[in-house]
């Protein structure tokens, strides 16, 4: 029953991805990226790890859509410019993509990615969110912490770039 | 295969479901009636009175008249993204009751089960209900967009600003929430405020009532009403975002913002208002009132509020609105976190 | 658990046929009389000037929508905190690690307030 579902979810990701590339209109590859975050989000769900699934449907499909959606809109990406400076780029895309899949596929195939949470029974991860949080704050408390850096760097670089624009 | 357990808790998932949607999607035909009447009486008028006594069937003449309304597709829009936003308006408007409680649960006579009152108690609800809720955001901007108007597209980028900007606030508040709880569930959130009304957030001195003043001002931003409804400033923008919309795609807009008022207000209530447990302990003599009535007499309490509110305050300025947001609400959000923590630890 | 989230798929799949029916019943009452006037996009009345959608909009949207991203990406990582401030053992580092946290990020806010990001006109 639970595959039946994971087949769905992954057909329609996929199905999704690929339209996502080939509409020409930037609006409605948006919208279809949207639906193959969702999907992502529901296998997040299968997995366990509904809170992994709010962070996904919470910060890709809420936040970050709503950025694309504002460039398409604010920036004036009109078809014909985004089909010019992304047309040279797709053979090295491709080549990139066929490469990517296959380190993916030898790492999986091979068992060298294992879940770090794989330990934990399906009781104790009813408190998923109590048990990410358990563990991010404690033993990935480095990392955390470089992240709120990386936040603020990403924050300094995106307002000095507009507002420059912005001068022009 | 699934076993015969299984397949009851879907069926009464389903059934669940089937109520609460059913329940939500005739509720703003009252609540339209009730605004009005409220509007009417505010400003010293009877409100509707000619359909039925007191008007009462004004809601329904309402629905009939945009039910045989044209619907009207410009011919410059983008006619698929056109006829989906409206959907894309309204599903996740719906989709947040999943998790939303009304109650622990009640015993049904005749099948001799307890049924719990919600439909799914997750252990990232609060989480849940702000992510779908923020999906809403995709009906405003993509039927704005689809129209192919400037008013529409001007109202689409101005509503979803401000929806963006006020999310952060309502994130903070819901935090804030969380940390007393120390819970997502809001099943968990509403049993942390039991016993009395001294136990409910909003009396969860200093920081609660700061909470409850930042969830508010920043609802009512996410929900477009009055004092933040720029969206809809008909002075400078036609109708904002649905501009070309008309008959039933424009009701399904109207339905969509109903329904997200009436979460709004469940959502004050379970998060700083105790829920539906009681106030205090009714003396002995008087039996004790069930809990849902607690619950629904809140909830109306605050529908009446924000009716009120809609009648009483003028419109903010546009740069007024983001400076509210940015420079007044999230600094307060931030230092609220530290002292809230502070007395958590 | 995953029969919680069940319920999701099953209230998205009953609200979007409650939503297609209405459509489609208010479709079939509707009269349909198109004409020019009638579909052209609203202008208070006037002839439409070119396309809305190649209308260029104030940079502004754009940082308020990158702002966005950054302190939401914040919020985030405070809900799991926040549900783990009960545990004894770990709050006081907890809480401690978060401050700094809070910090980092409140200076982005003040440095975007300096910068101007903030101001509307």
């Amino acid at each position: 029953m639970e595959q039946l579902f994971f087949y769905i979810f992954s057909i329609v990701a996929i199905v999704s991805a690929i339209l996502v590339v080939s509409v020409r209109n930037p609006v409605h590859s948006a919208l279809y990226l949207i639906i193959c975050f969702l999907q992502v989000a529901a296998m997040f769900v299968l997995l366990r790890s509904p809170f992994l699934a709010a962070v996904q449907v919470f910060i890709y499909v809420g936040a970050v859509m709503v950025l694309f959606l504002f460039a398409v809109m604010v920036l004036d990406l009109g078809k014909e410019r985004l089909k010019d400076s992304m047309h040279s780029q797709s053979i090295l895309g491709g080549a990139l993509a066929i490469v990517l899949f296959f380190i993916a596929f030898y790492l999986v195939y091979n068992g060298d990615i294992v879940a770090p949470l794989g330990a934990y029974t399906e009781t104790a991860l009813m408190k998923n969110t109590e048990v990410i949080g358990a563990a991010l704050y404690t033993k990935y408390i480095y990392p955390f912490e470089v992240v709120s850096l990386i936040l603020l760097v990403a924050l300094v670089g995106a307002i000095t770039l507009v507002m420059r624009h912005k001068d022009n | 295969m699934p076993d015969v357990t299984t397949l009851i808790e879907v069926l009464l998932i389903v059934i669940k479901v089937v109520v609460i949607a059913m329940i939500l999607f005739s509720l703003p035909m009252p609540l339209t009636w009730l605004e009005r009447k409220v509007a009417g009486h505010i400003q010293v008028r009877l409100g509707p009175w000619r359909v039925g006594p007191h008007g009462i069937l004004q809601a329904v003449a309402d629905a009939i008249k945009l039910m045989l309304k044209e619907d009207i597709t410009p011919d410059k829009a983008d006619k698929f993204l056109f006829r989906l936003a409206p959907l894309l308006a309204l599903v996740p408007a719906f989709a947040v009751f999943v998790t939303i409680p009304f109650g622990e649960s009640i015993s049904i006579p005749f099948i001799e089960r307890d049924v719990t009152l919600y439909i799914a108690d997750m252990n990232v609800g609060i989480l849940y209900i702000l992510a779908i809720a923020g999906l809403g955001i995709y009906g405003v901007i993509l039927g704005g967009w689809a129209s192919n108007s400037k008013y529409s597209l001007l109202g689409a980028l101005r509503s979803s600003a401000q929806m963006i900007s006020y999310e952060i606030a309502i994130s903070f508040a819901a935090i804030g929430v969380v940390m007393i709880a120390n819970s997502l569930s809001l099943v968990d959130i509403v049993g942390a405020q039991s016993g009395s009304i001294l136990n409910w957030n909003i009396l969860y001195l200093p920081v609660g009532p700061v909470w409850f003043a930042i969830f508010l001002i920043a609802s009512l931003a996410e929900i477009n009403r009055i004092p933040f409804d720029l969206p809809e400033d008909e002075g400078t923008l036609g109708a904002g975002f649905h501009t070309e919309y008309s008959g039933m795609r424009f009701s399904l807009f109207m339905l969509a913002e109903y329904v997200a008022m009436v979460t709004v207000s469940i959502l004050c209530v379970l998060l700083f208002f105790g829920g539906w447990n009681a106030p205090f302990d009714m003396p002995l003599p008087i039996p004790p009132i069930p809990a849902i009535f607690w619950f629904i007499g809140k909830v109306s309490a605050f529908i009446y509020f924000f009716m009120w509110l809609r009648f009483t305050l003028p419109r903010y300025r546009y740069d007024q609105l983001m400076t509210l947001g940015w420079k007044v609400l999230i600094p307060i959000s931030l230092v609220n976190i530290l002292v809230t923590g502070y007395m958590r630890i | 658990m995953l029969i919680s989230y069940l319920a999701v798929l099953i209230i998205i799949g009953f609200v979007s046929l409650l939503g297609i029916g209405a459509l489609v019943a208010s479709y079939v009452m509707q009269p349909r009389n198109p004409y020019r006037e009638k579909l052209a996009p609203w202008e208070c009345g006037m002839e439409p000037i070119g396309e809305a959608n190649r209308g260029k909009f104030r940079i502004h949207f754009f940082i308020i929508a990158i702002l966005f991203i950054v302190f939401d990406v914040e919020t985030l990582f405070l809900f799991p905190w926040a549900a783990i401030l009960n545990d004894k053992s770990l709050s006081l580092f907890v809480f401690v690690e978060m401050i700094i946290f809070v910090a980092v990020l409140a200076l982005g806010l003040v440095y975007a307030w300096v910068k101007g990001a903030l101001d509307w006109i």
